[in-house]
């Protein structure tokens, strides 16, 4: 993002500058099904360390530069960065087998637990536990919330700005139960002309 | 709790799921997560499609299950087939929520992501990128938000208590959220360890 150009592989040349790369469509999908099963609670947290640290599929500063476009692009950024990686080396063919590997194991995985947790489901227990998870749940995606609200004192608007829209869409959206569209296209498309013109 | 649903679904029902889960694909910057209180409003309150309980097991088991957590979208498609009544309608709504949910956002992802790369610097790209933060930070805590008082409410409404006296009746559940959000923020304990706390106050009886 902000490292100096020179330092930056090009985006579009088929070899990367780090040492190595996925061998095969095959080598993709093993791969990212096994980081996938290590990431409970979401993948992200795992991800930097098997590709960078272990893999050295992408430097570090490919990392970064590709997890900020895979941050700004609709989907899960998880899905969107293995989209990215299977592409460059192996085109769509790769794309897919990196989706394929991150989401088949764990789809199977969850249904599983689904239908376990169907045929217990009248039990006080199970549905306890549940209920406590949920709340755990509402704990963590509310601190993921938190945790990025950190990245406003960055913003080109001023943070009481950034802060008053934030508010707004969760009173929007929380209270009002405002549809998704109308959030994102207008204050978001209000927040995206106020930054711009910031960025001047 | 709220009683099982009995759906009868037609073709006009799933392709509206369909479409809906096509548009949340497209509006999910962020991560679908950030797109769960629209669906919602969509599965939930709207259609009748999903209960309560169904909404909140489906994100739940999809964080303490392993893989990316837009698995539970999956799940939400497998409890309407679910209620429109067989295993086969069930696996039927996986595959529609969850083609549904990543078809747009890959094909764009996969054509754009060189483009973005080789234009970061440029100011549109930035505006885009730095203006949406306030409004996935808003929609992120929106979710929280429905999630824990949701679960509040229904607890509440099952032991017969209204539901504006839910936050107040419900205080081991909101503290047990308020908490975990908490530790989870601050630390970098390891959210199984969370997630297990949960599951064991919650078996006790006592959230």
């Amino acid at each position: 993002m902000n490292a100096p150009p020179s330092s930056l592989p090009s985006a579009t040349s088929a070899t990367s500058e780090s040492a190595n790369r996925p061998r095969s469509l095959a080598d993709l999908f093993i791969s990212f099904t096994l980081l996938a099963l290590q990431g409970f609670g979401g993948v992200l947290a795992i991800v930097q360390r098997e590709i960078v640290d272990r893999k050295r599929w992408l430097t570090q500063e490919e990392f970064i530069e590709d997890w900020a476009v895979a941050q700004i692009m609709p989907g899960p950024n998880v899905v969107n960065l293995s989209l990215m990686i299977g592409g460059r080396h192996f085109g769509i063919a790769g794309a897919l087998a990196a989706l394929a590997g991150l989401l088949t194991v764990p789809l199977i995985l969850v249904i599983g637990l689904a239908v376990l947790h169907d045929r217990f489901a009248d039990s006080p227990v199970v549905a306890g536990a549940l209920h406590g998870m949920a709340a755990v749940c509402a704990g963590l995606i509310g601190a993921a919330g938190l945790r990025l609200a950190s990245a406003l004192k960055k913003s080109p608007m001023p943070l009481s700005w950034c802060l008053a829209i934030s508010a707004a869409g969760f009173i929007l959206v929380a209270f009002l139960k405002c549809p998704l569209p109308w959030v994102l296209f207008g204050l978001g498309g209000l927040a995206c002309v106020l930054t711009w013109r910031r960025l001047a | 709790m709220s009683a099982p649903l009995h759906l009868a679904l037609d073709w006009a029902d799933w392709l509206n799921l369909f479409g809906h889960f096509l548009l949340m694909s497209l509006m999910s910057v962020g991560g679908a997560i950030s797109t769960s209180s629209e669906m919602h409003r969509f599965l939930v309150e709207q259609h009748h499609w999903l209960t309560q309980e169904q909404f909140n097991q489906s994100i739940a088991l999809a964080q303490a299950a392993p893989g990316p957590n837009v698995l539970f979208v999956a799940l939400m498609g497998w409890h309407v087939g679910m209620n429109a009544g067989s295993t086969a309608a069930a696996l039927f709504g996986v595959l529609v929520t969850m083609v549904g949910i990543m078809t747009p956002s890959t094909i764009i992802t996969y054509t754009a992501a060189r483009w973005g790369h080789r234009n970061r610097d440029l100011r549109a790209v930035r505006a885009f990128k730095q203006g949406m933060a306030p409004i996935v930070i808003a929609l992120l805590l929106s979710t929280a938000w429905i999630m824990a008082s949701s679960a509040g409410a229904g607890a509440a409404a099952a032991a017969g208590a209204p539901i504006a006296s839910a936050v107040l009746a419900n205080w081991p559940l909101w503290l047990t959220a308020i908490v975990s959000g908490l530790i989870i923020w601050r630390t970098r304990i390891h959210l199984l360890w969370l997630l297990a706390a949960g599951a064991v106050l919650g078996a006790l009886g006592l959230i």
